[in-house]
């Protein structure tokens, strides 16, 4: 009698066990990430630049996609979760409360201090940041983090890609025009110094006043076609017109109403980006069509740098077979990672300031006019070093 | 013609010792052309019109037509090779780009780019018999000589998939270096070849054990590792010789098929895709994207002995057995 209910309740919590033991096999491992994006949008001149509503976090989700029909042969899986924070907000408690629900990877889109804050608050929960929209390359250099990795390019970067492709067409004399707001001035400090490395010349500077105003009137056209002749004329001899307006305060304005004939690039005309719509080679058309799909527009460069800090998770993840954050950061910033963008070649990271190297897209809005580093432009470890700041120069110490 | 036989009656043996004339068909993926070779005369003999972006090329076994995957028009197109025209279409799925025949020449198995998919076809009937989910842009096909397994490698999840071809399910999923492109069975089929264009490297896998045996990694003196994209791989009947084309490093690797050692780098045209032997193997053709030709690889001199041009962006080769 007494032996019987003891076998029952053997054979019963047998049963159990193995029941339990199976269901813990069969759950797949979760890997949450979290995505921090800023509530505002920017003002654009052109309507089609006016950044979608689910910029940058689109860009995720297709990522997660991938991870996912990958995650369904390693039985892994990712999660994400969004939140907007309005600068100059206290992020604290969003920050922790995504902590609390067991996110450890963090995806953001935020304005340098505001990302500099969310990092700090997370040192104390061990969270781990992929910058994917803040271009300022103090970030990577006197305010660099070891816990934020950098999938977004650089001023610098942008500017050297520009530069070097200017160089090669020898428009070598350039008349820099510079917006009033900081960023255009941090922009313009980049495109100096890009022409100083690569050997072009500013034959001048000159910087456009944001006066104010809206960006969308009814009969500003007719204005516009006067001011600009007006703005630039009476300059030295110059091949080309380089604006630096991140403010999208004049830039867009300038192509075809210049005082001479004379191209544009930097923030209009012929423009330095990690994505274009336009890009299609080296596979892209496939990942531009699997965005097409899900999202019914086109493919941003904010969407590829989120997209890409997505994959490189899902990537360490795979190769690592862990979600575990140290495991996978360990991974990411060894020899073994490669990420494949879609850009020709293999993106790996600086390991001195935790930046991902990338060939930059010079793109005129239809096409993608070339890639750089441009051919000739030499590196004795990389070429893509040749773009942004180097490993000799950098006032980075990871800590 | 004549002339042939007199001659074949006269000098028969210089003939044996000569290399039969081949046809080689070229896919310009730019062009939207296929560029016929004959590789005796090592020149380019016709050029047949076929849908956009034509890249993935073979021979049916039957020697009756040459496949082509039309990526932009999302299907295959069957060329005649008699008449040397499209005469008929293969219902792959979305943007096809690599795929293979079974042994018996009935069914082809598709890799489409667009859906995560393989789709199996019923030549004869063009009809499509079902699909199988794989990782995300999958893209290299090589089916066991068996037929038994196929292998599918998926450019973005970075895997080798093992297909059971009768039960249609994956048995495996191996992981390879970044953005794998092609797989390579040996003809014994005791090991399987893959290249990872962006990885830089060739897994040397075990298809018994499923695992990664070897990584061939490629050092070119004086070129920057990234531009070291494996691509295309041949491997000798014998099983002795394989060799990888290595995309915009502009060369041919050739590897030791027992030791896997890189042995020789052969200098051809500008970003080199694919390669195919002609059937008695003396001939080893390759596809140079961006220089728009062919080159030709004497294999048992291991040297490069001749240039062909072809059209714009030549892709894929397949060459026909007689």
């Amino acid at each position: 009698m007494w032996s019987r209910a003891l076998i029952r309740a053997v054979i019963a919590g047998g049963l159990a066990w193995v029941l339990t033991t199976m269901t813990v096999a069969a759950e797949p491992l979760t890997i949450k990430i979290g995505y921090i994006g800023r509530a505002e949008k920017p003002a654009t001149i052109s309507l089609i630049d006016f950044p979608p509503d689910n910029d940058g976090i689109a860009g995720v989700r297709l990522a997660l996609d991938d991870n996912n029909t990958t995650g369904k042969f390693l039985n892994q899986h990712f999660s994400l979760e969004e939140v907007r924070i309005k600068s100059g907000t206290d992020p604290t408690d969003v920050v922790l409360q995504l902590a609390d629900h067991g996110i450890s990877f963090f995806i953001t889109d935020l304005p340098a201090d505001m990302l500099l804050k969310v990092a700090e608050i997370g040192r104390q929960r061990n969270l781990l940041f992929f910058n994917a929209g803040a271009i300022d390359d103090r970030l990577r250099e006197e305010d660099c983090r070891a816990d934020v990795i950098h999938t977004a390019p650089t001023r610098s970067m942008l500017a050297d890609g520009l530069a070097q492709y200017l160089v090669y067409k020898r428009w070598l004399r350039w008349l820099l025009v510079v917006g009033s707001h900081e960023p255009d001035k941090l922009f313009a400090d980049a495109l100096q110094r890009a022409a100083g490395r690569f050997g072009a010349k500013i034959v001048q500077q000159r910087v456009f006043e944001d006066t104010g105003g809206a960006r969308r009137t009814d009969s500003g056209l007719v204005q516009i076609q006067r001011q600009m002749p007006l703005f630039t004329q009476g300059t030295p001899a110059y091949d080309v017109l380089v604006a630096a307006d991140e403010s999208e305060v004049f830039a867009s304005y300038l192509p075809y109403r210049t005082r001479d004939p004379r191209p544009v690039a930097g923030s209009a005309g012929l423009i330095p980006k990690s994505w274009d719509a336009a890009h299609d080679q080296w596979g892209a058309n496939q990942l531009q069509n699997r965005f097409m799909q899900l999202f019914s527009r086109r493919m941003t460069a904010l969407d590829m740098q989120a997209w890409s800090a997505a994959r490189m998770i899902g990537e360490a993840a795979a190769r690592a077979g862990s979600g575990d954050p140290q495991t996978i950061f360990t991974y990411l910033k060894g020899p073994e990672f490669a990420l494949a963008a879609f850009k020709g070649q293999k993106l790996t990271l600086r390991d001195w300031n935790l930046q991902l190297r990338q060939p930059i897209l010079l793109a005129d809005g239809r096409t993608i006019v070339s890639v750089s580093p441009q051919e000739g432009f030499l590196h004795q470890f990389s070429e893509l070093d040749t773009l942004g700041i180097d490993r000799p120069e950098t006032k980075c110490r990871l800590k | 013609m004549w002339r042939h036989v007199i001659l074949g009656i006269c000098i028969p043996v210089v003939l044996a010792g000569e290399a039969r004339a081949y046809k080689a068909y070229v896919s310009n993926e730019k062009s939207n052309t296929i560029s016929i070779i004959d590789t005796t005369e090592r020149k380019v003999v016709g050029t047949i019109k076929v849908g956009q972006r034509p890249r993935g090329i073979a021979v049916t076994r039957d020697q009756k037509y040459v496949l082509v995957a039309v990526g932009d028009d999302d299907t295959i197109q069957m060329i005649d090779t008699a008449s040397n025209k499209v005469v008929d279409t293969l219902p792959s799925g979305p943007d096809p780009e690599l795929f293979t025949d079974d042994p018996t020449g009935k069914l082809l198995y598709v890799a489409n780019e667009n859906d995560n998919t393989v789709t199996i076809i019923d030549i004869e009937r063009r009809a499509r018999l079902g699909d199988v989910e794989v990782g995300v842009e999958p893209e290299g096909m090589g089916l066991s000589p068996d037929g038994k397994i196929l292998v599918n490698t998926s450019e973005t999840t970075n895997m080798a998939h093992f297909i059971d071809t009768a039960t249609r399910q994956i048995v495996a999923n191996i992981l390879v270096d970044a953005r794998p492109r092609f797989a390579q069975f040996k003809d014994d089929g005791s090991e399987l070849w893959v290249s990872s264009e962006i990885g830089g490297t060739v897994s040397v896998i075990d298809p018994v054990k499923h695992v990664v045996k070897h990584k061939v990694n490629f050092a070119v003196p004086g070129m920057r590792p990234e531009a070291i994209q494996p691509v295309g791989i041949a491997i000798t009947h014998d099983g002795k010789t394989g060799f990888v084309a290595l995309g915009p490093a502009n060369r041919i690797a050739v590897i030791d098929g027992t030791t896997h050692q890189v042995q020789k780098f052969l200098l051809v045209g500008q970003r080199v895709w694919h390669m195919a032997f002609t059937p008695d193997e003396k001939y080893l053709l390759t596809t140079n994207g961006v220089s728009n030709d062919v080159s030709i690889i004497d294999v048992a001199a291991l040297k490069v002995i001749d240039t062909i041009q072809v059209g714009e962006l030549p892709w894929g080769v397949a060459i026909s057995q007689r």
